[in-house]
């Protein structure tokens, strides 16, 4: 049986039942993904962007699908400690699959600000749902957007009005919680307007010792002089595989800044594509990965440059330990007429053992003529000379091997402009390479 | 104190040092001079424990203590110093991290806490001024765009940092102007006391004029071919390595 089989007949068989659990605007592109997914199947690793993972692999197994959206008994407020907890955030959890509207944060958010279950967001306004779901995340282009699609009957939305500046940062909490194997299919939408200014932090989970297999679609819209920051910090376990496909589109002179950093994992495959669509936008992409054992992390990246005097930064570091697989594919593409484009590109590695592996792919891909574009990736090892430095001076080989993965990384985290954020992740990165955290640290579920 | 015996060693399976013996007491200093190529690098790299060299022959022991089968890290915490001819830089682990992790783990080896941080600060304050280390270097990625002397006194400065017993400077004057080599000789004299031991390479007798070394060894082709007093550094200035060369 093709793995694709068994979620095609889930589907037939319970078309009526997913939509009944979900709303119109997420109903209504439906049967077109389900036609999509029909037609593409996942990915396989002869399409250049999902090279370096085997996705039907990854979905192969039998998991279980909660369409009913039967509640699972769990008060994340209660068994969730925070793990950034010097920073202020209005708190926020999204169990599996789906928004927990209870015991919300008191503390206001400025008026207009939404942060809700899609569901509830398409019953106070499905005009605006239906404009910005699913535009950017096109089902016929991708066979997991398709997947997530068809499946997905409730998810996240996040909306900054017109010159709205939300000063505190949001955190969302993405918790895997269930006692079977279990697939959940996450969505996230996120608009910030005109002028609008936002922080946004996702932490992910995995909270019970049971295979989880999490796709996410997320589609984030940035209005013209908008500003967005967004930290991702995936901190799961080994028997945890991701699928998310970020989609970014900007509009003239907004900003953002995409940080996403993989610290603790199983199998993780990210798809960031940032469209600048308005001239001066400017984005910066940031990423890390620390991996091994078995682990294995796949950035992929588009970052498409549209128009004119668009800038875009870009840089990666991974460090492999043990057998650990990390990719890294990464493609600027400026358009023809995208003039003035300024863009820098870089992914460097550490691989510390012979068993790990790294595949790297800058890609640049130019259609003006006046542009100033670099790209650049590296793989090395930790510096022989530094290390021996370091034990004559009575550094213990360990502890040196340490502070040199670190140091190696710190130019990502230093570029977390959320300071709390920042000096939390400094420990938690120590405490990974120290060995110490196998898993989430902070919640009270985990043995 | 530092006891070498009949030490044969080899890098890359070509041997370099053809039995060296060499006994050093507390509180002398000795210079160890000789041409490129002699072993002088390679004698002070297996003292400290280069994992690159192999010793195929001989022993050295330090207090007492079989050094050979010790960890570099392990040295460093019996009391052993190598002043780098070539400083490394790393980037990213600040001068601070670095200092605290080196002298933290040598208290650890010897049963004490971590040292307070208000502590430990005063301590990088006051090493600093020995060898007039600029503060801004102190806070900078460990050697990270160090000038040539800056690196050496910096070198300097973790000596005074970590106390050793024994240190070896290996071409430390190498890079100095004369001022910044002055301030260097002299910021070591200050950390010697009559139990500290040291050994000094070196190529000219400038450095020695500061430090006023007990015993002076002549090396050539991986073995000590002469041992005397000062004289022996002056007579290197004057006509070169030729009258020893001569000798073998």
């Amino acid at each position: 049986m093709n793995p694709e089989k068994q979620y095609i007949d889930l589907y037939e068989q319970c078309r009526e039942m997913i939509n009944g659990h979900s709303v119109a605007p997420l109903n209504a592109l439906r049967e077109k993904a389900y036609e999509d997914f029909k037609r593409m199947g996942f990915p396989t690793q002869r399409v250049e962007r999902y090279k370096y993972t085997d996705v039907a692999a990854a979905f192969a197994p039998d998991y279980g699908l909660n369409l009913q959206h039967i509640e699972i008994p769990v008060n994340p407020y209660e068994v969730f400690r925070c793990d950034v907890p010097n920073l202020s955030t209005s708190l926020y959890f999204v169990v599996n699959d789906r928004f927990y509207n209870k015991h919300l944060p008191k503390a206001a958010l400025p008026e207009g600000v939404r942060v809700m279950s899609l569901a509830e967001a398409a019953a106070e306004n499905p005009r605006l749902i239906e404009k910005y779901y699913g535009r950017l995340a096109q089902t016929d282009k991708d066979g997991l957007n398709a997947l997530n699609t068809m499946f997905c009957q409730d998810g996240l939305f996040i909306y900054v009005p017109e010159n709205t500046v939300v000063e505190r940062p949001i955190q969302i909490i993405n918790i895997l919680r269930a006692d079977v194997d279990l697939m959940a299919n996450r969505r996230m939408l996120i608009v910030v307007e005109k002028g609008a200014e936002a922080k946004l932090l996702f932490c992910d989970h995995a909270i019970d010792d049971r295979n989880f297999l999490a796709t996410q679609v997320n589609e984030v819209y940035i209005g013209e002089n908008a500003h967005l920051e967004l930290y991702e910090l995936e901190e799961t376990h080994v028997k945890s595989h991701r699928f998310a496909n970020t989609y970014v589109e900007q509009q003239r002179s907004s900003t953002s800044t995409i940080d996403s950093i993989t610290l603790h994992n199983g199998v993780t495959r990210n798809r960031t594509d940032i469209t600048l669509n308005g001239e001066y936008a400017e984005t910066q992409v940031f990423g890390c990965v620390i991996a091994d054992k078995q682990q294995h992390a796949d950035n992929n990246t588009l970052i498409d440059h549209r128009v004119p005097n668009c800038q875009s930064t870009e840089l990666y570091k991974y460090v492999l330990d043990g057998e650990a697989v990390g990719a890294f594919a990464g493609r600027v593409w400026v358009r023809e007429g995208a003039q003035n484009t300024t863009s820098q590109e870089t992914n460097a590695n550490l691989v510390a053992t012979n068993t790990a592996r790294m595949y790297t792919q800058p890609m640049l891909e130019i259609y003006a003529d006046d542009v100033k574009c670099s790209h650049g990736s590296t793989i090395g090892q930790l510096n022989e000379h530094a290390l021996f430095y370091m034990r004559q001076r009575g550094i213990p080989e360990e502890e040196a091997r340490m502070l040199l993965k670190f140091a190696f990384v710190g130019e990502v985290l230093d570029s977390i402009r959320m300071e709390p954020l920042r000096d939390r992740l400094h420990y938690l990165v120590e405490k990974r390479f120290r060995g110490e955290l196998s898993k989430c640290e902070g919640c009270k579920l985990c043995k | 104190m530092l006891e070498i015996q009949d030490l044969h060693a080899s890098i890359n399976g070509k041997e370099i040092l053809k039995g060296i013996d060499l006994t050093i007491r507390d509180g002398e200093v000795h210079a160890l001079m000789g041409q490129n190529g002699a072993g002088k690098s390679t004698l002070s790299n297996i003292i400290v424990g280069h994992p690159a060299y192999e010793v195929t022959q001989g022993s050295i022991t330090f207090n007492g203590q079989n050094l050979l089968t010790m960890s570099p890290e392990e040295r460093a915490h019996a009391g052993i110093f190598l002043s780098f001819q070539q400083p490394v830089e790393i980037p990213g682990v600040s001068m601070n991290n670095f200092m605290r992790a080196a002298l933290n783990a040598k208290r650890k080896a010897q049963g004490l806490e971590p040292m307070p941080a208000t502590e430990f600060l005063k301590l990088m304050r006051e090493r600093r001024k020995i060898v007039e280390l600029d503060n801004r270097l102190a806070n900078r990625s460990v050697n990270e765009g160090f000038s040539g002397g800056e690196k050496k006194r910096n070198e300097i400065f973790q000596m005074a940092m970590l106390e050793p017993d024994f240190a070896i400077l290996d071409e430390t004057d190498s890079g100095l102007d004369v001022d910044a080599l002055r301030t260097v000789a002299e910021g070591f004299n200050k950390l010697r006391n009559e139990k500290t031991s040291a050994l000094v390479i070196t190529h000219y007798q400038r450095l020695l004029d500061y430090l006023h070394p007990d015993i002076i060894h002549v090396l050539i082709g991986g073995k000590i071919v002469h041992t005397g007093g000062p004289e022996v550094a002056t007579m290197i200035e004057e006509e070169g390595f030729d009258p020893f060369i001569r000798n073998v």
